[in-house]
């Protein structure tokens, strides 16, 4: 009876009277989404994304999204199934390429160059922009292999000792090094979810990467697994920019500097983590972040 | 009573009034079930009863045990031991001289034909064969065993009924009295048949073998699968990884798809018209017969290597191309490992079906009476399949056996190759 979806969301007045009370001030109250609230902009960018459209066949999926990805932060995008994140973090890689139907439109910049350049080959993209699933999907070879395989790749050693250093300081940085390092040849789909989930977090950051995109990482994860998982985002912060998607706003509060609320394709608002969780400026990211939908 | 505690006994009751009802339909289906699978099992119980039935005794051959003397003055008058005279000895004389020796009281011309042919036209070969191998055998003399002709062997073997009158018999009393003493005397004896494994096609049951069609199926299997793997595979890998989805691919799935259903001596027609009318490629060679059953396995082999891509969750493609691997590495490194073992399960079968194919090879002349082994895929020669076809058109009796026995090998290969393709699933099948 509380909830309002977030179709009747859009644009919807009549509850805010009910709402509001009780909490800081909403700015821009009768404003219809389609804008952004509060400050797109990064003081060091790393990618800068303007008016982003994205279409999977003639359906608009992102409709007009801008936001910069500040150099070592964590930004959050959260918001309500099917609101875009995804779409948007995998835009941020070009991995939205193996979906046939899909296309973007707008600008992505990673350090000036526009990866949507017709000119731009994918394959340095995405040794450049590394990506973590939801779902662990390692490959169903040894866990060393699992870590080994972008730098072999990419030719990033000349030796094995090099490839041997490489593969522990990933498994080291994963906080995946003390569990598995007797059982390197053993394959990695025989570990447990969250070490998978560790492993292909080592997989992404052994080729070096310098933004690495998660896609709800620790969705599939029990809660120690996951304040791992945190844990290490947060010491991953120190040398890359991070991108996550996550549905748990205790998650975006604790590991993120910014958060991005997406709500049906739009970017509904942006601003540090503390300002939107404590003093949201737009209703709908209000009404999200207080339970009242999503 | 509130309504809804009324309402739940009314549930229970009704539950209960039709449970029987349904069960019993369960009962039905079961039982229905299980009748049609032993129906089939029974059939194919018959079809194996039938054929081993017939076809085991062509695996023995019947042969006699002759006083053989090599007269000097027969084989090699001159003594100057020339290979080419050797060769063109009147052998099949000697033979005949030792029987007359033996039955004495033979002098009708008619009947010494008759005590002539209780011996197979090929043991002059048998003797021809020895004394080439060694001449030094010449003067000497030997007991031998020599292949029995095939109403002998029918006889010995029990499918010619002794108790029937002389007129309805196809041996004759006076050479049953010649078998019976020879038997008596245990002269007469039932042999493995060795050439029915490794010999070639002949016109007299008992010198006729598979050696020659297993062969030919042999070369022309592995053109097949030198042809129709990679180009299968590749086929499938192309429209399945890299094509766009369009119009076009549409169209050519579409018609994959379609060939699979296309009677197969279409695809003969296609290899008469093309590979030996346009391309001159020479006429029963297996070369030809591999490409007809390339065309003809190939909509097997693509469909069943699409649907073991298909079958690769998209997480790994993702996972590869995420850490920045390209396309063709992410399909060769990941996918495609992932994938073999269904695309040989789905290339063995079509193997298997090009083994039992007869009709396109009909076509393109793979059916003509060939006594040679091939020695290479450009030989003439004919196939399993075929050779059963033509042995179960000719009229004599021993040639009946032969054909079971010949289905009793060609199964045997079948059995072999689907086993192999059952082994190959499950010792490759990954879980992820």
């Amino acid at each position: 009876m509380l909830s309002v979806t977030p179709n009747t969301a859009v644009g919807v007045t009549a509850p805010a009277g009910v709402f509001a009370a009780g909490f800081g001030p909403v700015v821009d109250e009768s404003r219809a989404i389609n804008g952004t609230v509060g400050d797109i902009t990064a003081t060091d960018p790393r990618m800068t994304a303007r008016n982003v459209n994205v279409y999977y066949g003639d359906k608009l999926a992102i409709n007009n999204v801008s936001l910069d990805i500040g150099k070592n932060e964590v930004v959050a995008l959260i918001g309500p199934s099917g609101c875009g994140k995804s779409t948007f973090l995998r835009c941020l890689n070009r991995m939205n390429d193996t979906i046939d139907i899909c296309r973007v439109e707008g600008e992505i910049k990673l350090d000036e160059q526009n990866i949507y350049d017709r000119s731009l080959d994918v394959v340095p993209l995405r040794a450049q922009v590394g990506i973590v699933f939801q779902k662990p999907n390692p490959f169903p070879k040894s866990i060393y292999d699992n870590v080994a395989y972008g730098p072999r790749i990419h030719g990033l050693t000349s030796n094995k000792s090099e490839l041997d250093d490489i593969v522990e300081e990933s498994l080291l940085k994963a906080g995946l090094w003390d569990e598995v390092k007797d059982r390197l040849e053993e394959t990695g789909t025989g570990l447990s979810g969250g070490q998978q989930q560790r492993l292909c977090i080592a997989r992404t950051i052994a080729v070096a990467p310098e933004v690495i995109l998660m896609d709800e990482p620790c969705s599939a994860l029990d809660p120690i697994a996951t304040a791992r998982v945190e844990e290490l985002i947060d010491e991953l912060r120190e040398q890359y920019t991070i991108v996550i998607v996550t549905h748990s706003m205790q998650q975006a509060a604790r590991v993120s500097q910014r958060t991005a609320y997406f709500h049906l394709g739009e970017l509904v608002e942006v601003g540090k983590t503390d300002d939107i969780f404590t003093n949201p400026r737009h209703r709908l990211t209000e009404d999200y972040i207080t339970g009242r939908f999503g | 009573m509130s309504k809804l505690e009324n309402n739940q006994a009314r549930t229970i009751d009704r539950v209960n009034a039709t449970l029987n009802q349904r069960y019993g339909r369960e009962r039905r289906f079961r039982r229905f079930g299980f009748f049609a699978v032993l129906l089939g099992l029974t059939f194919v119980g018959l079809m194996f009863l039938s054929i081993i039935g017939k076809g085991y005794s062509a695996f023995q051959q019947t042969r006699l045990l002759l006083d053989i003397e090599y007269t000097e003055s027969v084989i090699d008058p001159s003594g100057e031991r020339d290979p080419a005279v050797l060769s063109s000895a009147n052998y099949a004389g000697l033979i005949k001289s030792t029987l007359r020796a033996r039955y004495p009281e033979v002098k009708a011309r008619k009947e010494k034909r008759e005590l002539y042919g209780i011996v197979s036209n090929g043991a002059s070969l048998v003797l021809r064969e020895r004394v080439m191998a060694n001449p030094d055998l010449i003067g000497s003399s030997e007991q031998l065993w020599l292949p029995a002709d095939d109403d002998i062997d029918m006889l010995i073997k029990g499918h010619i009924d002794r108790s029937v009158p002389e007129s309805e018999r196809r041996i004759k009393d006076n050479v049953l009295a010649w078998i019976e003493t020879l038997e008596a005397d245990h002269k007469i004896e039932k042999f493995f048949n060795l050439t029915f494994l490794t010999g070639g096609d002949s016109r007299e049951p008992e010198l006729a073998g598979i050696g020659g069609a297993v062969m030919g199926s042999l070369y022309t299997l592995i053109v097949t699968l030198l042809l129709s793997f990679p180009i299968g595979v590749a086929s499938a890998v192309y429209l399945e990884e890299f094509a766009p989805r369009n119009r076009w691919t549409d169209l050519v799935e579409v018609n994959i798809n379609n060939l699979a259903a296309v009677p197969s001596i279409v695809f003969g027609l296609l290899g008469l018209a093309v590979f030996i009318n346009f391309f001159g490629l020479p006429r029963s060679a297996p070369l030809v017969g591999g490409m007809v059953l390339t065309l003809m396995t190939l909509p097997t082999i693509i469909i069943a290597s699409r649907a073991a891509l298909k079958a690769v969750p998209p997480s790994i493609r993702e996972a590869a191309l995420g850490v920045g691997a390209s396309k063709m590495q992410t399909v060769f490194h990941h996918v495609l490992p992932l994938a073999m073992p269904g695309m040989l399960t789905g290339t063995i079968i079509g193997m298997a079906q090009a083994l039992g194919e007869t009709a396109p090879l009909l076509m393109i002349g793979m059916v003509a009476f060939i006594v040679d082994i091939p020695g290479s895929a450009m030989d003439p020669s004919t196939v399993l399949p075929v050779q059963i076809f033509l042995w179960a058109d000719s009229p004599e009796r021993a040639f009946m056996e032969k054909t079971s026995a010949a289905i009793m090998v060609l199964l045997g290969f079948l059995i072999v190759m689907n086993v192999l393709a059952v082994i190959l699933r499950k010792r490759f099948e990954r879980r992820w």
